[in-house]
């Protein structure tokens, strides 16, 4: 069996574990499980509408920044401090778009898969960079948006920092270990 | 701070824009985005609405309560401002079992629903508490048992052992989780983060 198909399979018993094992196990708890299904659904619709602006807001901004060409100018100027401190040039992009865009970031990922195989060490360090971080200014718009909040006061400097730690000891670990 | 790091973003998307000539990309990626935002509120919404629906199941049969009590030392130890048996507790339990198993799909709505139970906690309603603050910091950090999609993309494009990365990606989590406990737990201590009621010109304002 290859690898690919053994983590979808997890994935997948996984995802059905949650899902049809918890109204299994409400049902024998003799929970109206079609009921209670019901009236949590409920609540997505109204979150909907909650987080909707905020992610407009967020998402527009970012696909600007995008656009304008400005992470290619940040990153020329960063590249060669950088990689003075152990960052390989072809991770760069990656760690300064991931905390705004997966999808762009992911891109970036794929485009250095395919064009050094998965076998290659940069691959390897490309995806360890990019599941070490999450989408920090969109998590945090969707959140914050989700509940509200006005002021956010540490989050963000918190959050950018946990993302600088992750992107520098997985390039720094990955590096130790598998180079 | 995020009014000034979006008008931030706009400004400078314009001004790098005008240098670069990229002026009407910037212009196109506009309403492109707009529309992505909302494709992707909008696909959100279904999934959210089924695995809040999956999680009233739980809660009703009891087993957030389980998963509360036996992750309980340290939901306490990371969130003192939560009363032990509060459905925010609930809520970021599912939403961390839900990210360490990989299921980010179903984490965001645990995550979002806990992020609403802790605005009812909250003393000073719209401003950010140390619990949300940490909660989101630990979240950045990414944490999972298995980067599974990582794994399934480097198998795909041909690596002989891509289940190599586990060692190097666990550990550059527990760093980053590490990180993240000690930095907010340092930064809510800063007076210059100190939690002040919103002043009713702001109120105006939004």
């Amino acid at each position: 069996m290859t690898i690919i198909s053994l983590s979808e399979i997890l994935g997948n018993a996984l995802i059905l574990l949650f899902l049809v094992g918890i109204p299994l196990y409400g049902y024998f708890r003799k929970v109206p499980v079609y009921d209670a299904f019901v009236e949590g659904a409920k609540e997505g619709f109204p979150t909907f509408i909650r987080i909707i602006p905020y992610m407009i807001a967020m998402l527009v901004a970012i696909g600007m920044l995008r656009a304008s060409g400005a992470f290619d100018l940040l990153n020329h100027a960063l590249s060669p401090l950088l990689t003075k401190i152990g960052i390989p040039a072809e991770i760069i992009p990656i760690a300064l778009l991931r905390p705004f865009s997966a999808s762009a970031a992911n891109a970036i990922v794929a485009d250095l898969l395919h064009t050094q195989g998965g076998n290659s060490f940069i691959s390897h360090l490309a995806v360890i960079v990019s599941s070490t971080t999450d989408t920090t200014f969109y998590l945090i718009a969707l959140y914050f948006g989700a509940a509200g909040i006005r002021k956010n006061r540490h989050a963000i400097p918190a959050s950018v920092m946990v993302d600088i730690v992750g992107i520098l000891s997985a390039i720094w670990i990955t590096q130790w270990l598998l180079q | 701070m995020l009014n000034f790091i979006w008008l931030f973003m706009m400004v400078m998307s314009v001004i790098i824009g005008l240098i670069t000539g990229k002026i009407p990309e910037v212009v196109l990626a506009v309403t492109d985005s707009a529309k992505f935002a909302f494709t992707l509120a909008l696909g959100l919404t279904g999934v959210m609405a089924l695995w809040l629906g999956i999680m009233k199941i739980a809660e009703h049969a009891g087993l957030i309560n389980l998963l509360t009590k036996a992750l309980k030392p340290l939901l306490l130890w990371l969130f003192p401002d939560v009363p032990a048996n509060h459905p925010a507790m609930g809520a970021i339990a599912m939403n961390m079992a839900a990210n360490i198993l990989g299921l980010s799909n179903a984490a965001t709505p645990f995550g979002l629903r806990a992020m609403a139970e802790l605005e009812k906690l909250n003393p000073y309603p719209g401003v950010a508490t140390n619990t949300m603050c940490t909660f989101l910091a630990l979240h950045s950090s990414n944490l999972q048992l298995v980067p599974a999609t990582a794994i399934a993309l480097l198998a795909a494009t041909g690596a002989l052992h891509p289940t190599d990365i586990i060692m190097p990606f666990v550990l550059s989590s527990l760093c980053a989780v590490i990180a993240a406990i000690v930095i907010s737990k340092i930064l809510e201590r800063l007076s210059r983060f100190k939690p002040v009621e919103i002043s009713a010109s702001e109120e105006t304002v939004s």
